[in-house]
């Protein structure tokens, strides 16, 4: 679990407790039965649940100012280029970014991290060069990086960790060398919710010269992020993991770095002045954004962005500390019941397997009670492998769940291990 | 009966626990594996045949309980059969974990026998990739010279 006195450090601690019961009326979706069951949502690591807020500047832009941006003198036009600019400043304060420059639209962390590997990686990652990743890294941080040695003749260098789902931090300093080119790490496991001490990540790489990228996928909902206090160079993250909706992320990057990278995609937006002999690209953010954004999203992203921090963070992590310590002692002391992932840091997350039953009768039967978790691998096979599971079954908690929901859950596990007299 | 215990009766509990003809074959005429991309459930299917009947079939791996049982069942009823009719009875059986108990007619429900416990798997879309991964298998090795890998994503 998060110990307090950093967190509360990073956070600036405002210590108010949340009224959960207010915030749920927020949010729509959660007001449903399932088979005839009140809905318990703890699918929050695959995605988390949209404020009535961020609905509504949907509907808003669709219904009052939806127009081509950057390319009209026409007031809709102007107006949807205003407000979409404007998220790019929201996004820079909520990442504490330096600059708006260093903030790109993406489809979300995927695409970010795909970026990074064609532009930058292609460029700068040669044969024989590192990439250092982590054990727990999710497919979309493993891929690309295989796709990138394939092509290049680089070499992917993988950090192990232990029993209980931690980095093993020795190991990665020993990892380290002078031919890494690039380390790029999961920020929270969202398999196992290790926190990484990504601080300690970044600055042992830069002391030898080599950039990092953040995959903050799962950071962004539970904890403050800010980019310059930790030094990466990249930091990816998706909007539909923050309350925000699908399809809009966004990839961080330090200027001098961005700059020295080549276009990712080519089209409109992106460019100066085309000519059939040359093209001139265009400046930050836009030579990385061709084509036609995701306007709406960027702005509903925003919305996201503002209601989560009206919330506040801080206030957010020390209820889902509870929620953690809570479950993790309810369905930890089920006799049949094996957690996977006991970092000493840890997000709202729980893992478990059951001795006897697979974690897909887990879900099915879970499901039957209203209440929604995700089983399977979770994109992440090598950390299944790690722990010899074929697949995991697995809560992941927002500021919005309750213990009351746990105790459903609970009993649900208990009704899965009476249907399998196990 | 709750879907629930319908899913999970007594007879696909049992054969979950107590999986028949759960053995690596050694010398096996057909071979080929079941995977499914979205759960990791595996397994591996061994036919001996004896011209065009099915000998003796086996299977090993490891998946959920519906995967597990069906593919328990599964060769307890194709032990001794011509490949045709272990063909005619994976479409009645697809169909009937597609679609249920009440769409299949009588004389399939006799056939089928006790893959009849499996129809519940039909009120779980999510779940009849699980119920027919070992029959895709099957269908894999009884259709091929070589052995292969067959995946429920088709
Ligand atoms: C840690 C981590 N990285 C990357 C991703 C990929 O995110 P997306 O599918 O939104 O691109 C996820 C989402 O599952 C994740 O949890």
């Amino acid at each position: 679990m998060r110990s307090a006195s950093t967190d509360k450090e990073a956070q600036g601690g405002t210590g108010h407790t949340l009224d959960v019961e207010a915030l749920r009326a927020d949010f729509p979706i959660l007001h449903q039965r399932v088979h005839g069951k009140p809905l318990v949502y703890f699918d929050n690591a695959a995605t988390t649940q949209k404020p009535q807020a961020v609905i509504d500047t949907l509907v808003k832009y669709y219904r009052e100012q939806n127009a081509n941006i950057h390319r009209g003198v026409h007031y809709l036009s102007e107006l949807a280029t205003y407000e979409y600019e404007k998220t790019r400043g929201k996004i820079k304060l909520f990442l504490n970014a330096a600059d708006t420059r260093e903030i790109i639209f993406v489809r979300g962390t995927t695409e970010g991290i795909n970026l990074v590997k064609d532009s930058f990686g292609r460029k700068f990652i040669g044969a024989g060069d590192e990439i250092v990743i982590s054990a727990m890294e999710h497919h979309s941080n493993i891929v690309p990086w295989q796709l990138l040695c394939e092509e290049k003749g680089c070499i992917l260098r993988v950090v192990p960790i232990n029993d209980r789902g931690e980095l093993d931090v020795e190991a990665y300093e020993a990892l380290v060398n002078e031919k890494t080119k690039l380390v790029s790490m999961v920020y929270i496991s969202n398999s196992l919710g290790t926190i990484n001490p990504i601080k300690r990540i970044i600055a042992f790489a830069h002391a030898r010269g080599v950039p990092v990228l953040v995959d903050g996928a799962q950071a962004t909902s539970h904890l403050t992020v800010d980019v310059r206090n930790l030094d990466c160079d990249f930091f990816v993250m998706s909007g539909h993991k923050v309350f925000g909706p699908t399809g809009i992320g966004v990839l961080y990057g330090k200027m001098h770095l961005l700059e020295s990278m080549p276009p990712y995609q080519a089209g409109g937006d992106m460019i100066r002045s085309v000519t059939f002999e040359k093209t001139t690209f265009n400046e930050l953010p836009y030579k990385f954004e061709a084509g036609t954004p995701n306007v709406a999203d960027v702005i509903a992203l925003g919305t996201a962005l503002d209601y989560v921090q009206k919330v506040g963070l801080s206030a957010i992590g020390d209820h889902e500390n509870n929620l953690l310590r809570y479950a993790t002692k309810k369905i930890g002391s089920l006799e049949g019941v094996r957690l996977i992932g006991t970092a000493a840091e840890k997000a709202s997350v729980l893992s478990f397997v059951l001795d006897t039953v697979h974690a897909h009768d887990v879900g099915t039967i879970l499901d039957q009670e209203g209440v929604a978790i995700r089983t399977g691998h979770h994109c992440t096979q090598p950390v299944m492998a790690r722990f010899g599971v074929p697949a995991t079954a697995r809560a992941s908690f927002a500021f919005y769940n309750t213990i009351a929901e746990i105790d459903v859950l609970t009993e649900g596990i208990k009704k899965v291990q009476e249907v399998f007299q196990a | 009966m709750s879907s629930v215990n319908e899913l999970y009766q007594q007879l696909i509990l049992d054969h979950n626990k107590n999986p028949r003809n759960c053995r690596h074959m050694d010398h096996p005429t057909k071979i080929a594996e079941g995977y499914n991309p979205l759960c990791g459930d595996h397994f591996t299917v061994f036919l001996e045949m004896d011209g065009d009947t099915i000998k003796d079939v086996s299977f090993q791996g490891a998946g959920c309980a519906i995967s597990k049982a069906s593919a328990s069942m599964m060769t307890t009823a194709v032990k001794g059969v011509k490949k045709a009719e272990a063909e005619d009875l994976f479409q009645k059986f697809h169909t009937l974990v597609t679609r249920g108990m009440k769409s299949a007619v009588e004389d399939d429900i006799e056939e089928l026998g006790c893959l009849g416990a499996l129809a519940g798997v039909s009120e779980f879309p999510a779940r009849i990739k699980c119920a027919s991964l070992a029959w895709h298998a099957l269908h894999g090795a009884l259709a091929s010279e070589d052995s292969k890998v067959v995946t429920t994503e088709e």
